[in-house]
């Protein structure tokens, strides 16, 4: 288990003062300048050495894409904007950051910024997190009182911070999408290529990071890429804060190692499953987008974005979706099913028509009012959503009903004959 | 996507104005966007004026969009895209959260206890014409299912009679508690959290302790940036290029 020390969201559940200083005594905004002092390459050097992989889904080194950015500011000036758009379901990390770690992000975002030559920074939040954004404001608010961010700061680095929101629409944390909400327009996805290091905000180089991946950032540096890398495996270092929700006993938020076996995740932090180990069905390990896995996998596997591929599944946002044996899976993934046509923008056909298609034959699979037949052409229609669209969400509207077929086909297939037994009868 | 349209002509207000503090309010916040990037706060001002007057009116969208400079059908494109603008007037709005991770923990009773005391169906006032109540999707408190949202506020580790007792305390007009509803302080297990107890995190110790240093080897040169290593998405990695490569 991660030790406390080792942990970097020191005030995660809020039982310390999330304001300046406080923060300061948490060991935040310690020093900044001798980071900065390092230069945008030594930076971007310890963020690549220490294997931190973005922590909003997709799992792309952050040092990497940081690398990305122009070297020098042409006539366009650079950008950060940063991911608060928390809207996975399952997922509740950001919140937690955002109301109670604030300071992690503020200063997070000037060592960014720095480090891609950029003055000004927008943190998107989803519009629904009210208090968090007033959180949010206190903060910066604070900082630049202090003479930390703003023009002429103690850091050196000219650097204005501005928190901005959404109004309810899933698809802005996608990156493109979010840039497009943030110039004023619908959350539409852009086609990439342009990638928004080249032509983001405002036609302007950006970069999109989580939350998280901006908040880990100052820490990294400070005590170092080896420390970083030394905590989890391979590929899949550091710590990562996991949200375990549904059918356990103390359900939570905890940062933890990354490369956690899933069942020591569960029981040490959450009380175990309801009704005991052997009451498990199915965990989606990674937010609603990922694949479900059967109680058969997650007696082993580990909580990470190599482990989880491999089980055929993903870590996407580590949020952890327990489900015991009086689950309705089906149900479930049916909600599911209804939440990604909810949430479709409508850009793409293959999208809007077929979430909309898929939802409605789940709907009929929850009552067993379908034909076997049709399991696989729900299987053959989700895969031409899949890969056929300008951004993820047709991939992750078709995952979790492709995880559905793949470990629990046997149960869809008895729904349905009950049913026709019913009809008969 | 889910088909939204303004409300009817005969619903809709003569006029509407920002008041004054929230007039200063709009001037500070298209100050945020460089010059002649004023229509990024679009999103904003139509909340500031639904705060204001409860929903998104027609004149609002046509003051709005006199505001920034916008085309009305801008900004109407907006107001309908966005879910969160209440398109019509819905009273206090007690927004459920049935998302899978809410269902599962019980938002099917904390609808019902809604169809019960507001109204059968959603988006529909109740008889005083004080309440509704909408199914939304995911609100991101997962860990503190089922919850709800009433205004800026997340209710939250409510079951069915929880949200009886709170539209009836709301009916009566009394204040009610936001965040858990149960023992907890925030998101941390119940009974006390199994993380972060170590006291010398919070004794001001941990300052000066870590001095930042440059690693010994040599930076990485920017080649190492053309070999993407596996992301967990396949679709994205193979196609990050390295800004100015040919597209």
């Amino acid at each position: 288990m991660l030790a406390d020390k080792d942990r970097i969201f020191t005030n995660l559940y809020g039982l310390q003062d999330p304001g300046l200083e406080a923060a300061k005594k948490r060991g935040q905004w310690d020093n900044t300048k001798s980071i900065l002092e390092l230069g945008p390459e030594g930076i971007v050097d310890i963020m690549k050495k220490s294997g931190l992989r973005g922590r909003g889904g997709a799992g792309f080194p952050t040092g990497l894409k940081w690398s990305f950015m122009p070297k020098e500011v042409k006539e366009r000036p650079h950008y950060l904007v940063v991911n608060a758009d928390e809207s996975e379901p399952g997922t509740c990390k950001d919140r937690d950051i955002l109301r109670h770690d604030p300071h992690t992000l503020v200063e997070g975002c000037l060592v960014a910024s720095f480090a891609m030559r950029a003055n000004a920074c927008y943190v998107y939040l989803r519009g629904e997190f009210i208090r968090e954004r007033e959180a949010l404001q206190r903060a910066v608010d604070e900082a630049y009182a202090a003479k930390l961010i703003g023009k002429n700061n103690i850091n050196g680095w000219d650097f204005d911070l501005y928190v901005v929101h959404g109004a309810g629409a899933y698809i802005c944390g996608e990156e493109t999408a979010l840039l497009e909400s943030l110039e004023g327009k619908k959350g539409q996805p852009r086609l990439k290529p342009p990638f928004p290091a080249n032509v983001g905000l405002y036609g302007c180089p950006t970069t999109v990071n989580n939350v998280e991946s901006i908040a880990v950032a100052p820490t990294i540096i400070r005590r170092g890429a080896d420390w970083f890398a030394g905590i989890g495996r391979p590929n899949n270092t550091g710590t990562k804060v996991f949200c375990i929700s549904g059918h356990v006993n103390k359900p939570c938020n905890v940062e933890e190692e990354m490369g956690i076996p899933l069942r020591e995740l569960i029981e040490k932090h959450c009380g175990g499953v309801r009704g005991g180990w052997d009451n498990l069905l199915a965990v989606i390990p990674g937010g609603a987008s990922v694949p479900l896995l059967p109680k058969s996998i997650c007696d082993d596997v580990l909580m990470d974005f190599d482990s989880l591929k491999a089980a055929q599944t993903g870590l996407g946002t580590a949020a952890v979706i327990v489900m015991d044996k009086s689950t309705d899976v089906i149900k479930a993934i049916q909600r599911l099913a209804y939440f990604y046509k909810h949430e479709s923008c409508g850009q793409c056909t293959p999208c809007r028509e077929g979430t909309g298609w898929m939802w409605r034959v789940m709907t009929r699979m929850v009552k067993g009012d379908a034909r076997v037949s049709e399991i696989d052409l729900l299987q053959e229609v989700s895969k031409e959503i899949e890969g056929h669209t300008i951004c993820a969400l047709g991939d992750a509207a078709a995952w979790p009903i492709q995880g559905l077929i793949r470990h629990f086909r046997p149960e869809i297939e008895k729904r349905i004959a009950d049913f026709s037994r019913m009809a008969a009868e | 996507m889910s088909l939204r349209r303004l409300a009817p002509p005969e619903v809709q207000p003569a006029s509407f104005a920002f008041n004054a503090e929230n007039t200063e309010w709009a001037k500070a916040t298209i100050a945020k966007y460089p010059q002649g990037r004023q229509a990024s706060a679009v999103i904003s001002l139509l909340w500031r004026g639904q705060e204001q007057d409860g929903w998104v009116t027609h004149p609002m969208i046509e003051s709005v969009a006199r505001m920034l400079g916008m085309p009305f059908i801008r900004v109407l494109e907006v107001a309908t895209f966005y879910t969160m603008f209440n398109l019509e007037p819905v009273g206090t709005l007690i927004q459920v959260c049935t998302t899978t991770p809410c269902w599962l923990r019980g938002s099917d009773a904390v609808v019902d206890a809604c169809k019960k005391h507001i109204h059968p169906h959603e988006h529909t006032l109740s008889a005083d014409g004080k309440f509704s109540w909408m199914e939304v999707e995911c609100l991101g408190a997962c860990v503190n299912a089922p919850m709800l949202q009433i205004g800026s506020d997340f209710y939250e580790d409510i079951d069915g009679p929880i949200t009886e007792q709170m539209i009836a305390d709301l009916r009566a007009g009394k204040d009610i508690k936001p965040g858990p509803a149960n023992s907890r302080r925030s998101s941390e297990p119940e009974g006390g959290a199994t993380s972060l107890t170590d006291t010398a995190l919070y004794d001001g110790s941990i300052i000066g302790k870590y001095k930042v240093a440059a690693p010994p080897q040599p930076a990485l040169t920017d080649a190492e940036a053309k070999k993407p290593t596996q992301a967990a998405s396949d679709r994205e990695s193979p196609k990050q290029k390295p800004p100015g490569a040919a597209t």
